[in-house]
Formats: C-alpha cells, structure tokens, sequence
C-alpha cells in the first residue's frame, strides 16, 4: 500500500469514529457534572437513546412556517459534517483541503447558525426571537476571535490551508513558541465554549426559555428535526474538540500510532474539561458575555503580535 | 378612640371596634401607614365594613379599625400604595369599588370563566415588544402569566397575572366543618402548612367560645421546632434553586438533597414531611420522645455542616457573586410603599419579623436571636438573609432540643378550644412562616358559627415587589429574579 491510499484510509476511518462516537462526548460531560454533583447523571449513551426516541417520532409544525423551517435542520447538518471533511485527523492531513479552506470552515459555521436563526424567527415566537436575537450578537464577536486564531495559525505555519495549518506545526513550535500556542489553545478553548453554547456562555441545562440561547431558538423543533439537531450540534462539538486537539498536537514525525492515541487522548480531556468548567463555574450575566469573548480576541491577538515578534517557520 | 388594639392571637367583639367615618379612616390610616410605618396585614370589606388591621411591632400588637362603605368609595390606593393589591381584591370580591384606583383589575379571576383574559398595560413603539411567559411553564411549577414589556433585552414593566390556581379556599374554610378546615388550611399554600395551621389555630381559639387551657410548655417547644424546621428546608431548597438558575451545578445538587433530609426531619416529627397534621387544637398530634432526640440532634448537626459547605462554595464563587449582584433591586423606599414583608422585605432593609414584632406564640419570648437585615436590596440580599435566618434558625433548634431535654412537663395536650364561637367577634393573629408572615383574621356570626376566614400569604404584599424588581433589568435576569422571592402562586390564589 502507498502513503497516499493509508493515509486516506486512516482519515476516513477517523471521519466515521467522529460520526459515530460524537453523541458520547455530550454523554461524558453529563458524566462530569453529574460527578461533581455528587450525583449518578444520565447514562454516557444517552443522547443515542434520545436520538432514537426522537427519530422513531413524527415532526410537527407549526402553521406560520415555511419550508425553510423544514430544511433548516438538515442543512445544519450538512454544514457541521462538511466542517469535519476540511478538519485533519491527527497528523493526517484531509483529502479535501485546498488554500483558503479555513474561510470556508468559518463560514459553514455561520451557515449553519444563519439556518437555525432563520427557522427561529419563522416560528414567530417570542422566546425564538430573543434567542435568536442573543445568538447573533454573540456570534459576531466569536466569529473574529476564530479569525483570528486562523490567522495567526497562518502566520505561524505560512500554510493556507486549514489541514495544513494543523498538522505541520513541530514539536520544535512548542519549545520556541509555546507562548504563543498556548495563546492561541486558550483563545480557542474559550470560543469554543461560546459556539457550543456550553457554560458560562450559555446553559444547556436549564428549562428557563427567558435565559436560553441556542436551547430557545430550537424550541419548536420537535421529532426527527430535533433529533438532526442535536446530533448536528453534536457533530460540531467533536469538531471544535478535534481542531484544538490537533492544534495542540505536534507532528511527531514517524510516531503516528502514538499521534492518534494522543489526538483521541486529548478530544476525550478536553471534552472532561469542558464538564468540570461547567461543574466550578456559574453562568455569566448576558452583559459580560462580549466581555468574555473580547478577552478571548485579546488572548488571540496577542498570539498575533508574538508570533510577529519572534516570527519564523516553525514547521521546522 | 381611633383604633383597638389586639394582642396576636386576641379578639375582640365587633361592637367594640371603632367605627370612624370615612375622612377619619382615611386619615388615621396615613398617620399610621405613612408616618408611623406601621404595616398593613389585612384589609377586607366584611357586609360593607371595611376593616384595616395593622401590625405595630413597637407596642407588639394589631391596631384594628372601620368603617362603613357603600357600593364604592373614593380608592385610598393613592394616598397609601400597600393597598394596591387590597383593593383590587376588596373590588373582585364584593364589588364594592375603591373609586380612583389607578389599576382596577381582577387579581384571581375568581368571577370570569378564564383566567388571564384582561387588558394588560402594552408598551407602543419600533423595536418595543412584548414578550409573554406562561401560565404554563417549562419546570414543575405553579402556573402565572407574566408579560414583559421590552426594548431589546431590557425589561421596562412586567406585568403579573394570577388566579389560576383560585380554589375558594376562603369560602370552603366558612362552609366546612370544622374537621376539614385545617386540612384546607394548611394546604392553602403547602409548603408553609405550620404556619398556616398555626394561625388558624390561634385564631380559632381566640374566636372560641370556650377557649382551651394554655397550651403545655412541650407543646409551645415542639410547634416551634417544626416552624423553624419548616424555616430551615425551604431556605435551603431556595438556595439550591438559585445556585441552579445561576448554573452552578454543586451547591444546586446538594441543597436539593439537603432541603429533603430537613424534611425527613420534619416527618420524624410528625410522620409528615411537610408538617401537615401536627398542630391540633389541643397541642401537637405527637410528642418527640427524649430517647429520639440524640438521634434527631446527630442527624441535624451532620445536615447542617453539609448546608454550610454547600453554601460556602457558592458563596466564595465570584461568577455566582456577580450574577446576584445588583440582580432585581427593590429599594427600601418602594418596598416600604408597598409594603414588602418577609423575606424581601428584609433584604430590601426594612427589620420586620413577627416572631419578635408581635410574638405571644411558641417560646420564641425564651430564645435569643437577631432578625437578619440586608441593605444591598438585591437578589444577593435575599440569598443572603435567608442564610441569615438559617443561621439564626439553626441556632434555635439546637435551643429547642436543648429545652425539650429540660422539659419538665410530659403532655403535649391540653383541652382542645371549642368549635363553636364568640357571637360577633373578630380575631387575627399572625405567624411568621419562611416567606414571611401569615395572616389569619376571623370573624364569627351572632350564632356562632364562622361568617369569614380572611387568609393573608407574605405573597399577596410580595408578588408586585418582584414585578417592580424587574423594571430596568435584562429579561435574562428574571428566573434569578423570581426565584429569590420565591413566592407562593396558591397562597395568593386560595
């Protein structure tokens, strides 16, 4: 076998563990919070339960919808799932990338949050409206913080495409520039957070429709459109998780069974983390959300000016 | 004389309380209201007598007086705010119209077939909106329809609409005998079924026609142990609650357990976990054996340090801090116009407490405690005086334990108070239940039976509080909002 075909093979392989095993990482953060409540929580595969419950039903809908309300659920779908064919799997870059991919990963992001806003409006319920309304405001300033993480990463590989960003950084990057990597890891955890409407962001938790984001813009959904939903939302999770654990990630050279085992290692700790924030935090106030995520901008900006500073290749 | 005064838990005849004409009324109502601050604890309209009975915690007694009203009479809800609510209901329930009232609707719907269906105040204008929540909510709650008038996120007037959970319990209590009525009673609001029953019971016997001996020393110990029991796991329970709408998992999680075991405590007591059945008319339905309390004792200091850690984590948490901070402010100014009491009236600085203010029930004349004040007037606050009162709660049954052990006396019963009443006779006592004081007045018939029960749940003065708490604050904030009022949507609908 060639390096070509293996190498696609391990990818796809990696890109039908991520569709498979997505639903468990919201699985393990209940876990997580459950531990830390002193309680025993849902079960890890819960989420595939509630994804078979929910695709057994029938969707209802409302009279004041279109067909954009119809479609919407799929076509976030689609754009979570065309976020993973650009992502790489551990040092293996994806068959898919080109130069400038990573305008595209940001804006099937917006997509997808353009098609849940739009189906939230048409429903032409307060609680959706307002919802959509606090979704938006956020999601301006998450999208420049990615940017600007994404340009930074550029700066730092001189790749131009995502694949390449992520994987050609050396272990040598760490040691010469870890400070600006851990700038960047950090900035991104907290956007990540914001995008998954994960505390102290959002609370996927609560039942309280007034102080919802993402929860409220979808709560008309019902059936198999609320199961896409969640599975999409899901889906972007594992991607977000993926992206950073292969940003933190060295390549390390011949050692690529280890570089998977530690590419796994990581999405499954971030994933842990992810709980324990939720479990030691509370909610910021809707205020201190931009806030939030300016210090996030801050933090990636920084990485910026220090990759700028102290420049070179460090794909070396 | 301009006004009688009742000791908590006295009666008097009827013809002995002074009748003033409306003017006089109306002015010795703002002396005492406006500059004495004495609050109002009940106004009713009782065959076209109007009645205002006040609380003055400085001489620890009711002030009641009246006056005649015809089919209407000029409001005095512009002179006197803490009326607001009084007269709306004097309105929906007699049809006697306070003329002038600024805001003249229905507060239970007790005579429309639906519930809700009014005009609301609304709110012109581009980007202003309306946003309209329950009565049926997301969580296991009691229905209320709330409707928010909004610019974006902020909140400029939040309208309250009950009366959804409207029994007539009012009514029933006339028409029952007298086995059902501490049933109804004390589910008039069921997490506070102690202090319902116990003002029920003070009431009753001071209408009495052949009052019961005093009660035994055990007997006063024990009511009071399950009051503040009563006290202790619905503070913690409201603590947890607000841990879990400001997401912060732990201290959420542990209080809901912790509250259950302060409940389990309270069914040791009396085989009920919220108290229900425990005050009879002759003392309490069971003693507490001596030989049990090492094992109440032990198990209550272990929830108690429990309580303190769950606390103390939320407490040193900043994000949890700053959520509270400056959440739903109610001055002290507004909470005194419109007569805030309990829990939110404390913690919007205003130092009221019945136990202390009025007293004459329980041993609490024998304990020594503070009454918790916060000036911050926030959502903060409230947390905060509740963590006060628990403290000061805590302290009390460690006291009551102690007592019961020294409690000469073995019976828990005196006589029971006779069912049948004083002809023309009204009596009113107050107890201070964990929101803050109920209110039971009563007034018999000439042959005496039972003509009125006017029930008065801490609710009924709080709910505009909470709608006042919201004016300027993001709508996001409302569920914190709420839940650190946490007020009783059956004890205003009875």
């Amino acid at each position: 076998m060639n390096d070509a075909l293996t190498n696609f093979l391990l990818w796809s392989g990696n890109m039908v563990l991520a569709l498979v095993i997505s639903p468990l990482l919201i699985g393990i953060i209940n876990k997580t919070k459950a531990f830390f409540a002193g309680r025993q929580g849902p079960r890890l595969l819960q989420l595939y339960y509630d994804l078979a419950k929910l695709l057994k039903r029938s969707s209802v809908y409302s009279r004041s919808t279109s067909a954009v309300f119809r479609i919407a659920p799929c076509c976030v779908l689609a754009a979570s799932c065309m976020m993973l064919l650009l992502l790489p799997a551990a040092c293996v870059k994806s068959p898919f990338n080109f130069i400038g991919d990573m305008i595209l990963f940001v804006y099937l992001a917006g997509i997808g949050r353009m098609l849940t806003v739009l189906a939230a409006m048409e429903t032409a319920s307060a609680f959706e409206g307002m919802g959509s309304s606090r979704e938006c405001q956020f999601a301006i300033l998450a999208e420049g913080v990615l940017l600007a993480v994404l340009a930074a990463l550029v700066m730092l590989t001189r790749e131009f495409s995502l694949s390449g960003c992520l994987v050609t950084l050396k272990l040598n990057a760490w040691l010469s520039g870890g400070t600006s990597l851990l700038f960047l890891a950090v900035a991104f955890y907290l956007v990540m957070l914001c995008e998954n409407c994960r505390v102290p962001v959002d609370d996927p938790e609560t039942h309280l429709e007034l102080t919802m984001i993402h929860e409220a813009m979808i709560l008309d959904n019902s059936g198999p459109d609320l199961a896409l939903i969640h599975y999409a939302a899901a889906l972007k999770l594992w991607v977000f998780l993926s992206f950073l654990a292969s940003l933190i990630l060295p390549d390390l050279g011949n050692w690529m069974v280890w570089e998977f085992v530690i590419y796994y290692a990581l999405i499954f700790l971030l994933t842990i983390s992810i709980g324990v924030v939720e479990s030691v935090m509370a909610r910021y106030r809707f205020r201190k959300v931009p806030q939030f995520l300016a210090g996030a901008l801050a933090v990636a900006l920084l990485a910026i000016v220090l990759a700028a500073v102290f420049g070179g290749n460090w794909t070396k | 004389m301009e006004f009688l005064r009742l000791k908590n838990g006295g009666s008097a005849a009827l013809k002995d309380i002074p009748q003033l004409n409306f003017d006089h009324f109306r002015e010795v109502l703002k002396e005492l209201v406006l500059e004495k601050n004495h609050r109002v604890s009940a106004f009713f309209v009782e065959e076209n007598i109007l009645y205002a009975v006040l609380i003055d915690s400085r001489e620890r007694c009711f002030e009641v007086c009246s006056t005649v009203v015809g089919s209407s009479y000029p409001a005095l809800t512009p002179h006197i705010a803490a009326l607001h609510w009084f007269e709306r209901e004097i309105y929906e329930q007699s049809g006697i119209e306070p003329v002038g009232h600024p805001w003249l609707k229905p507060i239970r719907f007790e005579k429309s077939a639906l519930p809700g269906v009014t005009d609301y105040f609304t709110m012109q204008g581009g980007a202003a909106h309306e946003v309209a929540v329950g009565p049926v909510h997301a969580g296991v709650i009691e229905p209320g329809h709330f409707r928010f008038q909004c610019m974006g996120e902020d909140v400029y007037f939040l309208e309250i609409e009950l009366g959804y959970q409207h029994r007539g319990v009012e009514k029933m209590l006339v028409n029952s005998p007298d086995t059902l009525r501490t049933h109804l009673v004390e589910t008039a609001a069921g997490d506070s079924s102690t202090a319902y029953a116990w003002a029920y019971d003070l009431t009753m016997n001071a209408l009495s026609s052949a009052p019961r001996a005093e009660l035994t020393e055990r007997a006063q110990i024990l009511r009071s142990l399950a009051l503040e029991l009563e006290r202790i796991a619905n503070h913690v329970g409201d603590i947890g609650a607000l841990a879990g709408d400001v997401a912060f998992l732990t201290s959420s999680a542990y209080c809901g357990r912790i509250r259950g075991d302060f409940l389990n405590m309270t069914a040791l007591l009396c085989g009920n976990r919220f108290g229900r059945n425990y005050i009879t008319a002759d003392g309490v339905a069971y003693d507490l054996p001596n030989n049990k309390l090492p094992f109440l004792r032990d198990w209550f200091e272990r929830s108690v340090a429990d309580f303190k850690n769950a606390w103390q984590l939320m407490a040193d948490d900043p994000g949890v801090l700053d959520r509270l901070e400056n959440t739903g402010v109610v001055p002290r100014e507004l909470a005194q116009v419109i007569g805030a009491v309990g829990v939110a009236g404390r913690a919007s600085n205003l130092d009221m407490d019945v136990r202390r203010d009025l007293g004459n029930f329980g041993v609490y004349d024998r304990l020594v405690w503070h009454v918790p004040v916060k000036k911050s007037c926030d959502a903060l606050a409230r947390a905060k005086v509740r963590r006060g009162e628990l403290r000061e709660s805590i302290r009390m049954v460690r006291a009551l334990f102690t007592l019961l052990e020294s409690c000469g006396v073995n019976s828990v019963k005196s006589t029971e108070w006779n069912g049948r009443l004083k002809p023309e006779t009204l009596a009113v006592s107050a107890i201070e239940g964990w929101r803050g004081e109920v209110v039971c007045a009563g007034i018999s018939r000439k042959d005496g039976t039972l003509q009125r029960m006017k029930l008065i749940d801490p609710s009924f003065h709080n709910w505009f509080a909470l709608a006042l708490a919201l004016r300027g604050e993001q709508i996001s904030n409302f569920p914190i909002c709420n839940k650190s009022f946490n007020l009783s949507y059956c004890g205003h609908d009875l």
